[in-house]
């Protein structure tokens, strides 16, 4: 009688048999643990970083607003627009407007060295000059110390963030911005994006510290509604007196990421296929070990009449059982060794600095998972195998 | 030497287990030489760094450029042998995606600074003779295909020229390699002086400044001597060593060598585990075989010196290959595409690698030697 019934039940016996008998083979099962462990712990760990980069990034970006740069640039830092041209972008059709005109900011976005606080060596951290539309337009600047700074003064307000991960940026020390020292007046917070990373200021100040006589980097502008933004965009295309680029702001900063995300998550990869590589050769080992420490008990159960397909899937399922302990500790422990892991690190394509933090999310946890998973399957799957053909008698006989 | 055909006949008792120990350990390796590859890629700048070079750049910011007329004041410091200038250009060559470095320079202030850049001596002229010649690196060469006598078309968001045109042409008069493998080959350098004569803006100013010292031992003294002499100045200067300059370049992107250690204590963690479980089993079954060899009068450090032997030719056979391997693999080029220019295997690592290999194969079976030592002949034969 080979109802599915009985053979569930066939299923259950050997595997609670084989998952009895892990207390004896100790060594062995805890190298497959700890090995499972070690590539799901690696593997969220480092792709916690590129999550926590990309999310630093993108937390605030909306498809309502828009960033205008010089034609050709590909970043803020080398773009450069006049004027004249800010004027143009900040009529254009499709910008919001508020209570001061249109809701538009033109910004001049420069770095300034500053010592970052776990090395104590100079950064470059992102010094933006913006309008008071700036903050309409961004719509999600709280201060969170001290206070804004005023409009005409030297003084500068810093991002969370950059607070967090330079010195000297607490309210009331001051910063070198050109020939003279600025106060620092307030910390802010932009909703976890990536203004959190910068130091905010007075455009037309910088403009005079930095001799950028009259011009601007980029516009930032808040359109009427997600969209407008064509609208936007196309009038300024056929607009020859202006030269410009345009992106959403969430497009703009997608693309920004996208170096150093693809960076980390090719790197993370590479590593952790390798090193799931490794562990799959020691979890086949242990699991033929323990193939072959119960030769006759396999055997004997199959005199009896169980059926090689129970014994292969209940050997797989001590084989998942193993791996998916070694994923639990191994994402566990890259949890709490890097969830919420503070630091900042070098955006490739502005040379600026970016504060942000690891996160290990649920679905980094879950691809964690999957992998220990393959690796337990494939680690028992042949041994369970070599245990279902195993000749009845030639086996009864060993030992 | 006698023993090695035993050695060989307890690797071959178990092949596939033997075969999958050694498959582990050739992949533990092989990741040692990824990330060595990866950390030399990151950080590797550090190494050709010449201790009697300083650069001075603003005090403020790396992108504010500083007066032409300071090199005249910085070479009439004592102690100075030389000074060069470079200025970024941050230009794309047909793609964003694309990156390569740029700058304009003088070339023979530039060639003098950087005596690791090899450029033969009658591309050398060529570069002088030809006002809108530029030189690249090998790498850079190599990786777009260019030829000597191509014209290299470069736009630039940041320097407009006096038309008003956003792009630059070059005529490539020369390819430059390294002097060693450390070297960066992957810059494209051109002249200053067209350079400056076309661009609209910021003319007579330089991006940063390199200066040779006669004394490295002299370097701080001589960078102070230079921040004083521009300080209270529209543009203070900030000089340092270029080794220290580098460094914090580098720390601008994360503590890679730490990141780099973890990973690969926790890959060697678990190779240990994995190896030393491995022999550990195998001494284990061979409990009546070791007792039969000391019956008939191997020593104690016979035998344990048979377990170690056999762990430790396991370990190093599988270093040699993923170490070997990796360098296979890496010598093809970067992952990433283009991202890592100076993604190679240092030979210096190589070593370390097979170093640890051994130290592998002694840790992992150190125990389960002591404890086939520890044997007594009676008890070992009665579990036959």
């Amino acid at each position: 009688m080979t109802g599915p019934i009985n053979w569930l039940c066939q299923v259950a016996a050997v595997t609670r048999f084989g998952l009895m008998s892990l207390p004896r083979r100790l060594g062995a099962v805890a190298a497959t643990v700890i090995g499972i462990a070690g590539v799901v712990g690696v593997l969220v760990g480092i792709l916690s970083m590129a999550v926590g980069f990309k999310s630093a990034m993108l937390a605030s970006v909306s498809d309502d607003k828009a960033v205008v740069l010089r034609s050709g640039a590909d970043s803020e830092m080398v773009s450069g627009l006049d004027h004249e041209t800010t004027r143009i972008i900040a009529d254009a059709p499709g910008v919001a407007r508020g209570e001061n005109g249109p809701l538009s900011s033109a910004e001049l976005y420069v770095m300034i060295n500053v010592p970052k606080r776990s090395t104590g060596t100079d950064a470059n951290v992102p010094l933006r000059g913006v309008d008071p539309a700036a903050l309409q337009v961004r719509g999600n600047i709280h201060i969170l110390a001290g206070r804004m700074n005023q409009w005409g003064k030297n003084e500068v307000i810093a991002g969370v963030g950059a607070a967090q991960e330079f010195s000297g940026l607490e309210v009331g020390s001051t910063i070198k911005v050109g020939r003279a020292d600025w106060p620092v007046t307030g910390i802010f917070s932009a909703g976890g994006g990536a203004a959190e990373s910068e130091i905010w200021t007075d455009g037309k100040l910088l403009q005079a510290a930095f001799n950028r006589g009259d011009s601007y980097q980029s516009v930032y502008v808040k359109l009427n509604s997600a969209g407008a933004y064509q609208t936007f965009k196309d009038w300024l295309a056929s607009n020859p007196s202006v030269n410009v680029k345009v992106a959403r702001e969430s497009e703009y900063y997608a693309e920004h990421s996208a170096t150093l995300t693809k960076l980390i998550n090719t790197l993370g990869l590479l590593i952790a296929f390798l090193m799931a590589l490794g562990a799959v050769f020691g979890a086949l080992n242990t699991m033929y070990s323990a193939v072959a420490a119960r030769t006759r008990e396999i055997a004997t159960l199959r005199a009896l009449g169980f059926g090689a397909g129970a014994i292969v899937v209940s050997l797989l399922l001590e084989s998942l059982a193993l791996a998916l302990a070694g994923g639990c500790l191994g994402g566990g422990l890259a949890y709490l060794a890097f969830n919420n892991f503070h630091t900042s690190t070098m955006n490739w394509q502005s040379f600026c600095q970016v504060a942000f933090a690891f996160r290990v999310t649920p679905a980094l946890l879950l691809e964690g998972m999957t992998w220990a998973a393959v690796i337990g399957l494939i680690g028992g799957l042949f041994p369970a195998i070599r245990a279902a053909r195993m000749p009845i008698a030639a086996a009864l006989r060993e030992l | 030497m006698k023993f090695l055909p035993l050695l060989w006949s307890n690797l071959k008792r178990r092949k596939l287990r033997t075969l999958l120990t050694l498959l582990s350990i050739l992949v533990a390796f092989m990741l040692f030489g990824f990330i060595a590859a990866i950390k030399q890629a990151l950080v590797g700048g550090l190494a050709i760094a010449g201790a009697d070079r300083l650069i001075v750049r603003h005090k403020v910011s790396l992108i504010i450029s500083l007066p032409g007329s300071y090199q005249q004041t910085i070479d009439k410091i004592p102690g100075v042998a030389g000074s060069a200038h470079e200025t970024w250009f941050g230009g794309i060559y047909q793609d964003p995606r694309n990156f390569f470095p740029q700058t304009a320079v003088v070339p023979e202030e530039i060639l003098a600074a950087y005596p690791e850049i090899v450029l033969s001596p009658q591309q050398k002229q060529a570069w002088l003779n030809t006002r809108t010649g530029a030189v690249a690196g090998r790498k850079t060469a190599q990786r777009f295909g260019w030829k000597i006598g191509d014209k290299i078309p470069i736009t630039t968001a940041i320097w407009t020229k006096a038309d008003g045109s956003q792009l630059w042409e070059f005529d490539l008069v020369g390819i430059f390699d390294g002097r060693e493998k450390a070297v960066d080959t992957t810059a494209l350098m051109f002249r200053y002086d067209y350079f400056d004569e076309g661009r609209r803006y910021d003319k007579g100013h330089v991006g940063w400044y390199i200066i040779r010292v006669r004394d490295p031992s002299q370097a701080v003294a001589i960078s102070k001597r230079i921040d004083d002499e521009f300080a209270n100045s529209p543009a203070e200067t900030k000089t340092e060593p270029e080794g220290a300059f580098a460094q914090s370049f580098a720390k601008q992107i994360g503590n890679i060598g730490l990141i780099a250690q973890g990973i690969l204590g926790a890959v060697f963690f678990t190779i240990l585990l994995v190896a030393g479980n491995t022999v550990a089993q195998s001494v284990r079954e061979r409990t009546g075989e070791l007792g039969v060899l000391k019956a008939i009068g191997f020593t104690n450090v016979q035998v344990l010196g048979q377990v170690l032997a056999e762990a430790c030719a396991l370990s190093v056979l599988g270093g040699v290959l993923g170490l070997g391997l990796s360098w296979l693999i890496i010598s093809r080029g970067d992952p990433t595409g283009g991202l890592l220019p100076m993604y190679y295997f240092p030979a210096k690592d190589l070593l370390t690698g097979l170093g640890i290999s051994l130290a592998l194969g002694v840790a992992a079976g150190i125990l389960p030697a002591l404890q086939a030592m520890r044997l007594r002949v009676a008890d070992a034969l009665r579990r036959m």
